[in-house]
């Protein structure tokens, strides 16, 4: 019965999120300017084309760059808009577990970002008409992205619920989102490696998006990959949590 | 009769900042409390604490037996709550926002329906129920608010400012539909409105600096009023002298300098012991020296006054005309 009241719960939270997204122009701009980004990428930088290859990597490869601009401005609105506005204290003071609405909100925009990738299914069409993909490898990787897509949105609704202001949150979610991509690259892994112990330095690799989601995209689900991702949105939400309750008044 | 409110010294801190101080009170089924008091007072705090979104730095309120520090959830399903400024989703319409709200609410199909039918009718939001809520006016966007509170047919009804912002039509309508709830459940309001004590609560309140004050029915209140129940003789400013002499010399009464209407007349108040005397006296007596009164009546006193001589000295500002 618990279980039942709690999907309700979260089914309702979600519905009323997703649907204000189409209420407003998020939505479409959102869309369109993710399609038009991915298809220019793929055809101008990644020259699908004369690479002559039926594959989809030249797709693929821009992903982690078009999240790190597009998905923070998804995640800003998630908490920010609701303290600015105050409707955190009807949404609270309603029946409902406070890990409840985090994962409500949380699932529509998750959600969203899904529609929009799915919706990239022409150049998937593409390549099958012009060649003889194998379409395992897209798959596993249109699962890849739509992993990373969720690990950047949890970190974007965690820090949206610790600021009113949503051009805030915008600013550090891209900047901690940019960090988690890109720590398994010198550019950030040599600043560590002058003073910390090999073991951080590790970590701090292993924690990588860029890493992770190239090892999908090369066709292998491993299942470390996948606990990679699920256990990082797994915190930054339970933090999520912590920061609405701690911050749902000030 | 069943305690439906319980408040077991509540208090909230803020860092150094006492904003609630250890508020004990219980409020039944067919009480309406009202809370009064300056801004910053504590009210909203108070209420904040009662709906479940904010945790008391001590003490804890029971709603309908269940504590709201164990069972908040429980506590939140008994409870239709409106909060300061009645913040609503404003990209919604009123239909679509209680929808949301009655799906949380656990009504499913006609049931639902039904409910959200009976509120829109109680508030009168027909008119605009399918316009966003962001284009609506205030009046309709706190009667959305009210609608969200109401929407469950709670026990008990958390009010925060409900009339601030309603043009007097649609104050008095919403004073009405709290009077027809009061009937089955136990109500508080907080207001700045000192009328609406008088037209709505069985019980008030007075909280300053995040203390009760004072307590008691509006009648209790308004006896605290050194002005209540005193007699006014109304006369013009050329026989004023004459008239408060005659007054003077009879040594009844002490009369007092009390210039208010625009009216060029000067009123008497004949202070503390005139709430014994008969009016049919003080007429006898004016007619009997014939003496040039334009007015006698007894007053009323004004929760107004109540109010500002409470909370004033509180901040340490004295009280000019008291």
């Amino acid at each position: 019965m618990g279980w039942v009241i709690k999907m309700r719960n979260i089914r309702a939270i979600g519905k009323r999120e997703l649907k204000s997204y189409f209420a407003t122009p998020v939505a479409y701009v959102f869309i369109v300017i993710f399609l038009a980004l991915a298809g220019s990428f793929t055809f101008y930088l990644g020259n699908f084309f004369t690479r002559g290859r039926a594959e989809l990597d030249a797709f693929f490869q821009f992903h982690p760059w078009l999240y790190l601009l597009l998905i923070p401005s998804i995640s800003m609105r998630l908490w920010a808009e609701e303290r600015k506005t105050g409707t955190i204290e009807l949404l609270i003071t309603l029946p409902v577990k406070t890990s409840d609405a985090v994962l409500g909100k949380y699932l529509a925009a998750w959600l969203f970002s899904g529609i929009a990738l799915f919706l990239t299914f022409p150049i998937w069409i593409s390549v099958n008409v012009l060649g003889n993909p194998d379409n395992g490898v897209i798959l596993a990787s249109y699962i890849g992205s739509f992993l990373m897509a969720g690990a950047f949105l949890a970190i974007g609704s965690c820090i949206s619920a610790s600021t009113k202001n949503q051009v805030v949150a915008f600013i550090i979610t891209a900047t901690v989102c940019f960090l988690f991509t890109l720590s398994g690259l010198d550019l950030v892994l040599d600043f560590f490696r002058m003073w910390a112990p090999d073991i951080l330095v590790e970590t701090i690799a292993s924690m990588s998006f860029l890493t992770h989601f190239q090892a999908i995209t090369n066709g292998v689900i491993d299942l470390r990959d996948l606990i990679f991702f699920a256990s990082l949105i797994a915190v930054w939400l339970y933090a999520n949590v912590i920061v609405v309750e701690m911050k749902k008044a000030v | 009769m069943e305690q439906l409110i319980v408040l077991k010294g509540l208090t909230k801190r803020f860092g150094q900042m006492t904003a609630v101080k250890d508020i004990c009170l219980n409020v039944s089924k067919k009480q309406v409390l009202g809370f009064l008091g300056p801004n910053g007072a504590g009210k909203s705090t108070t209420m904040k604490m009662i709906s479940g979104f904010l945790e008391p730095t001590s003490g804890t309120a029971e709603i309908a037996g269940f504590d709201v520090i164990n069972n908040p959830v429980e506590v939140k399903s008994h409870i239709g709550y409106l909060p300061e400024g009645a913040p609503t989703y404003s990209d919604m319409t009123p239909n679509s926002f209680l929808q949301f709200i009655a799906e949380i609410r656990g009504f499913d199909g006609k049931d639902r329906q039904s409910r959200i039918d009976l509120v829109v009718e109680q508030v009168r939001l027909k008119e605009v129920l399918f316009q966003s809520i962001e284009t609506l006016s205030k009046g309709y966007k706190r009667r959305v608010g009210l609608a969200q509170a109401m929407l469950h047919n709670p026990q008990v009804l958390i009010l925060d400012e409900p009339t601030d912002g309603l043009d007097p039509n649609q104050k008095h309508h919403i004073r009405m539909l709290i009077n027809e709830m009061a009937q089955e459940k136990a109500i508080i309001v907080s207001t700045h409105i000192l009328e609406e004590v008088e037209a709505v609560c069985t019980d008030a309140l007075i909280i300053a600096n995040g203390e009760v004050m004072k307590k008691g029915t509006p009648d209790e209140l308004l006896e605290t009023d050194p002005h209540h129940n005193t007699i006014v003789v109304r006369t013009s400013i050329s026989d004023a002298q004459k008239v408060q002499g005659e007054f003077e010399r009879f040594g009844k009464i002490s009369p007092m300098n009390q210039a208010d209407r625009n009216d060029g007349l000067v009123g008497f108040c004949l202070l503390e012991k005139s709430k014994k005397v008969n009016l049919t006296e003080v007429r006898k007596l004016i007619s009997e020296n014939n003496l040039p009164v334009e007015e006698v009546f007894r007053q009323k006193g004004t929760l107004d006054r109540v109010f500002r001589k409470i909370t004033s000295l509180n901040n340490g500002v004295g009280y000019k005309n008291a």
